[in-house]
């Protein structure tokens, strides 16, 4: 019995270590596929698979989605994507606009500027689910996955344009326009 | 004069040489971890990482000097002193070429199994030491490991002893080359006295003496606590067993102490079964080539040689072979390794008197 599960062992041991020598050779050059899109992505599984990130990088598919980013000018400021946001990453201050103030790519009419509009990428957990509530689709996932930083203040995404000095003017103007609609309601 | 100089300089040539040999073997540790698991191991630091083990050790010793509050500060202190040094004083009676050696004892052999053993005192005061349920885990686990280890190594170095007739390395090694005064015979039949080379090995002089090393071999990583036998450190179970509350330059010389160990059984195996310095290569009729290389810097250069590769295999075994569980530990040692190291002994003790008369 005993005889038998050392001879077992050893032999387990050897194959083993055959394993490991083998990959300890074949370690010479670097897997050459890596790209899995490619038809022979398995059949090309020999060597090193480490890739030297900052001066090598994995392909990546065409349609990735990794970082959220927002065409601004397209916004119309609803809030549904930070009402959508399980982790409440997305952080928007709107200010009411008396008058329509434009129009989006789409068509939609923008009345609500964009005082703030953040998003804490380090709370971000990449479900993509604000990109499916939006109804002008201006926040939407890019291929962009290294943005890595060593200050965490860079990782909250500002995508608002409008300067300190913008928004309170705006901000005048919507308590103007509400004094004045007071003003004609009281006569 | 000259020799009290000799006398300070061979100890400090051989702590530089562990030193250096740590670096490099740190190096090739991870390399070779690396490769075996289709990565590359280090890149970053200097061209191929290799800068990456001398910037490891600059941040070691500029570590600050940390004693746990609740340690034992003389036993915390004394520990990876007293593990260094048992070490680093086995070395003193290994030979690196002919008539190269440290201190020419007739008792090496003895002398260094007797040091190496102190290894595990202080194992066993660095875990007490540290106050800590883990550490103490580990250094448990370490004596009871180390001991019973023990037993396996000194019953195949019996078995080899009784063929060479000597426990002095320097004439161990002797006989197993060209330099040899007796008569050498392969497999006990054939004088290759003047042939040399592999052929007059101890592990060829005496076939079952193959037997023996495979012990030596797997006792001498046990006894290092190397993988597969390293459940006294078990990074996953006991975050590093005996030197978990170890940092700074203490710790780098436990880990030193850990490299000089590799070293140590490394080399004292080549010295017992491989042909310890002298080539492997045989004369062939007019063709000297054991002649031609084997002297002073060839020893050196084979006894490195020789040692590095078995490094090497320990390495490669480390990164292939998971680690034991205690019971099977034990099993290995009591019920496998020292019947059959008994056995080498006994047959030893045959070959004495029946083929080599």
């Amino acid at each position: 019995m005993i005889i038998k599960s050392t001879l077992k062992g050893l032999a387990t041991a050897i194959k083993g270590l055959s394993l490991t020598v083998a990959h300890l050779f074949s370690a010479r050059k670097s897997r050459t596929s890596l790209d899995i899109k490619q038809e022979n992505y398995f059949e090309k599984q020999e060597g090193v698979t480490t890739v030297q990130f900052p001066s090598e990088k994995m392909p990546i598919p065409d349609v990735a989605r990794y970082q959220l980013d927002v065409e601004i000018d397209d916004c119309i400021v609803c809030d549904l994507c930070a009402k959508a946001c399980p982790v409440d990453c997305i952080a928007i201050e709107s200010i009411k606009s008396p008058e329509a103030i434009g129009k989006t790519s789409d068509g939609s009419v923008k009345r609500l500027y964009a005082a703030k509009f953040e998003i804490d990428m380090a709370k971000c957990m990449y479900c993509g689910l604000c990109t499916v509530v939006c109804p002008t689709e201006c926040i939407v996932m890019t291929d962009n996955y290294d943005r890595s930083t060593t200050n965490l203040a860079d990782l909250t995404y500002t995508f608002s344009d409008m300067s300190d000095a913008e928004v309170q003017k705006r901000k005048e103007e919507w308590t103007r326009f509400q004094a004045e609609k007071e003003a004609a309601k009281a006569k | 004069m000259s020799s009290l100089f000799i006398h300070i300089l061979t100890p400090v040539a051989i702590f530089l040489f562990i030193a250096l040999f740590t670096l490099f073997a740190v190096y090739a540790e991870r390399k070779i971890a690396g490769f075996v698991q289709d990565r590359l191991g280090p890149m970053e630091t200097g061209k191929f990482g290799l800068l990456q083990t001398f910037a490891d050790i600059l941040k070691l010793l500029q570590k600050e000097f940390i004693s746990p509050a609740a340690a034992d500060r003389i036993l915390f202190a004394v520990a990876p002193i007293l593990i260094f040094v048992a070490v680093f004083v086995g070395f003193s009676v290994v030979p690196w070429a002919a008539d190269f050696v440290p201190a020419n004892t007739h008792t090496g052999l003895f002398f260094i199994m007797a040091v190496v053993s102190i290894d595990a005192i202080g194992i066993l005061m660095a875990g007490w030491g540290s106050n800590n349920k883990y550490s103490l885990l580990g250094s448990i686990r370490a004596i009871a490991q180390m001991i019973s280890y023990e037993l396996p190594v000194g019953l195949s170095l019996i078995a080899a002893v009784m063929i060479t007739q000597t426990l002095n390395l320097n004439e161990i090694a002797l006989n197993q080359g060209i330099y040899s005064e007796q008569d050498l015979f392969f497999l006990g039949i054939w004088n290759v006295k003047d042939i040399g080379g592999i052929l007059s090995w101890n592990v060829f002089q005496a076939p079952h003496l193959l037997v023996s090393y495979v012990i030596f071999f797997i006792a001498s990583l046990a006894e290092c606590n190397r993988a597969p036998f390293d459940i006294p450190e078990a990074e996953s179970e006991l975050i590093g067993g005996f030197h978990t509350e170890y940092g700074g330059i203490r710790f780098a010389f436990i880990f030193l102490a850990e490299y000089a160990m590799m070293f140590l059984v490394a080399m004292l195996g080549v010295v017992i079964f491989l042909g310890a310095w002298n080539s492997p290569l045989p004369n062939i009729g007019n063709v000297r080539l054991a002649d031609w290389t084997t002297g002073l810097y060839w020893g050196i250069f084979w006894t490195l040689i020789k040692s590095l590769f078995i490094v090497a295999v320990q390495i490669w075994i480390r990164w292939t072979l998971p680690r034991f569980r205690a019971d099977q530990l034990m099993v290995l040692c009591w019920k496998i390794l020292i019947p059959v190291a008994f056995l080498c002994m006994a047959i030893s003790g045959i070959w004495r008197i029946t083929v080599m008369v």
